[in-house]
């Protein structure tokens, strides 16, 4: 397993986000996390990130107890994020912020912006504008270009198609599939339930900070209650 | 007004001096504003302490006389080094001490402002108790000759050193800032700090190294300041702060270049102003420039943050 949480618990003060979930990443896989807005989808990342401290339960990476390494580290380890409303460094320029992706390598890679300006060439034409001026659908391309300037072997995406036109949304879901066949291992967080699924290996549903559902992707979209909850109404 | 004209140049020319120093001390507030949003009140104490440094080095040097050529290059260059590390240094122990702690508990904004003039108050009080509650004095370093004569002002040695050394001192700040793989990482915890760390930024890191380069930008100002003006105590800090925070909001807190532009513009305000109602009136002019920024342009003249310009 490259990623084991095991009973985590997160809480904001006195509110649990998270009483005691449980998940596995393998190597290789998509993962995706489906749930309802507040379920603690965006908690479980920043967790898995290091920007929240953990109550209780641990998380393992590559077989190492990471539960208590400080955020910056965890970049090292391979542990990267795109994060929920994209995080862009809006005074910052394009190709600025894919060199903030490589931080943690010191200087950005050739051969790494390379492959994101060929997953994503709309970047390769905005380098010098400023992040802050980017559309949303660009923003996000950006988000996920600068998480693969580090390397990652366990890319986690918050929400990335929240708040797109839909050909983007499209185009969003093609290149994880594309960054996952290239070898990078994913775990998906997304209220977009359907799309989620249909890319994902495996899937869990987070209720309320706790995981009520696991299977495959194929299983929970035939799952009557989950169509009712996340797929909106009945099957067909 | 016709005073205004007569002493245009001279104005100009120690407008420019003064403006320098209290543009260097902006800096400091500048930029732990835009990394942490606190205004360091502090700060100024921490120019103090640059002062004394100087001080200190003027009579470990044993100068009795005034230097020239290269001795008083090697003056500047040593003194300024021993002021920016006694400054940067007080000022990473000030962030561990009195900020650090409240940070790690989520402590509010108000409570960092309330431990900040606690500092403020300790640093001074140590200083009269461990050093001196008297003003110092120094030997003269420098031969106030004058270099040009434009219109009725003169340019004098001492004041175009102050002017350069400042300069120099930002230039140098800037460029480490929009230049440099670090500066980056500094900007990226100023726009966005928990996407810094997911960027693999370590951000007491970088904080650290904030209030370390904010120091020693004001420790070089204490140098400067005591060159030209050859005396100090324990509470040189608290107007000279003031004005350096004024400084600061009016070019645009968060701001680099906005710092450098506000000191300026302050020392010009200062001067031209004095010389129509008189020099008493100095910092009553000073203040009400504070006053009325944040009253009509509380983002400056160059706008915000660190967070959104680029430099
Ligand atoms: N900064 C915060 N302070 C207090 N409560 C929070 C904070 N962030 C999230 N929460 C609460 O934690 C729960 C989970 O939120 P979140 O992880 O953002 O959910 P999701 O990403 O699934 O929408 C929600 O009840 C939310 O209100
Ligand atoms: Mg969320």
């Amino acid at each position: 397993m490259l990623l084991e949480v095991d009973e985590l618990h997160v809480s904001y003060g006195r509110v649990a986000a998270l009483r005691g979930i449980s998940l596995q990443v393998d190597e290789g896989e998509i993962v995706t996390l489906i749930g309802a807005n507040g379920a603690g989808k965006t908690t479980t990342l920043k967790t898995l990130s290091g920007l929240r401290a953990v109550a209780a339960g641990s998380i393992r990476f590559d077989g190492r107890d990471i539960t208590a390494m400080p955020g910056h580290q965890r970049v090292m380890a391979g542990l990267c994020q795109a994060p929920e409303g994209r995080g862009v460094f809006p005074g910052m320029s394009v190709a600025e912020n894919l060199a903030m992706g490589a931080y943690s390598r010191g200087k950005p890679a050739e051969a790494d912006l390379e492959r994101v300006f060929t997953l994503f060439p709309r970047l390769k034409e905005r380098q010098k504008q400023a992040g802050g001026t980017l559309s949303g659908g660009e923003q996000q391309m950006l988000a996920i270009g600068r998480a693969l300037m580090a390397r990652p072997r366990l890319l986690l995406l918050d929400e990335p198609s929240m708040g797109l036109a839909p050909q983007y949304i499209q185009l969003i879901f093609r290149i994880i599939a594309e960054i996952n066949e290239q070898g990078t291992t994913v775990l998906l967080v997304e209220q977009n339930a359907a799309q989620a699924l249909a890319v994902a290996h495996r899937a869990y549903v987070l209720e309320t900070g706790t995981i009520v559902k696991t299977g495959t992707g194929q299983e929970l979209l035939g799952d009557e209650s989950v169509v009712a909850a996340y797929l909106g109404g009945g099957p067909g | 007004m016709s005073n205004f004209v007569n002493q245009f140049w001279a104005s100009t020319i120690d407008g420019l001096t003064q403006g320098a120093i209290y543009a260097l001390v902006a800096l400091g507030y500048t930029l732990v504003y835009g990394v942490l949003r606190l205004i360091n009140f502090a700060h100024s104490e921490i120019f103090m302490i640059g002062t004394f440094a100087t001080v200190g080095v003027i009579s470990a040097a044993g100068i009795t006389s005034p230097l020239a050529g290269v001795g008083l290059l090697l003056f500047v260059l040593g003194a300024g080094a021993v002021a920016a590390v006694v400054s940067g240094g007080s000022a990473v122990v000030l962030e561990r001490v009195a900020y650090r702690p409240l940070r790690r508990r989520g402590a509010t904004q108000l409570a960092a402002l309330i431990s900040a003039i606690g500092a403020s108050l300790f640093l001074q009080q140590a200083v009269s108790i461990w050093v001196t509650s008297d003003a110092r004095t120094t030997e003269r370093v420098m031969e106030k000759v004058n270099l040009l004569t434009i219109g009725t002002g003169d340019l004098r040695a001492d004041k175009l050193l102050v002017f350069v050394g400042a300069m120099a001192m930002m230039i140098l700040l800037d460029r480490l800032v929009s230049g440099t793989r670090f500066g980056r990482a500094i900007r990226a915890t100023a726009q966005n700090a928990d996407t810094a760390t997911l960027m693999g930024v370590n951000i007491d890191r970088v904080i650290m190294i904030t209030f370390l380069i904010g120091g020693a930008m004001a420790g070089v100002g204490g140098m400067l300041y005591v060159i030209f003006f050859e005396v100090t105590n324990f509470t040189v800090g608290f107007v000279l702060g003031i004005k350096a925070f004024t400084s600061a909001v009016l070019g645009g807190i968060g701001n680099l270049r906005g710092a450098l532009l506000g000191g300026l513009l302050l020392g010009l305000i200062e001067e031209y102003g004095a010389s129509v109602v008189g020099a008493q009136w100095k910092d009553v002019i000073a203040f009400s420039v504070l006053v009325a920024v944040l009253m009509f342009r509380p983002t400056g003249l160059l706008g915000e943050a660190l967070g959104k310009a680029r430099a």
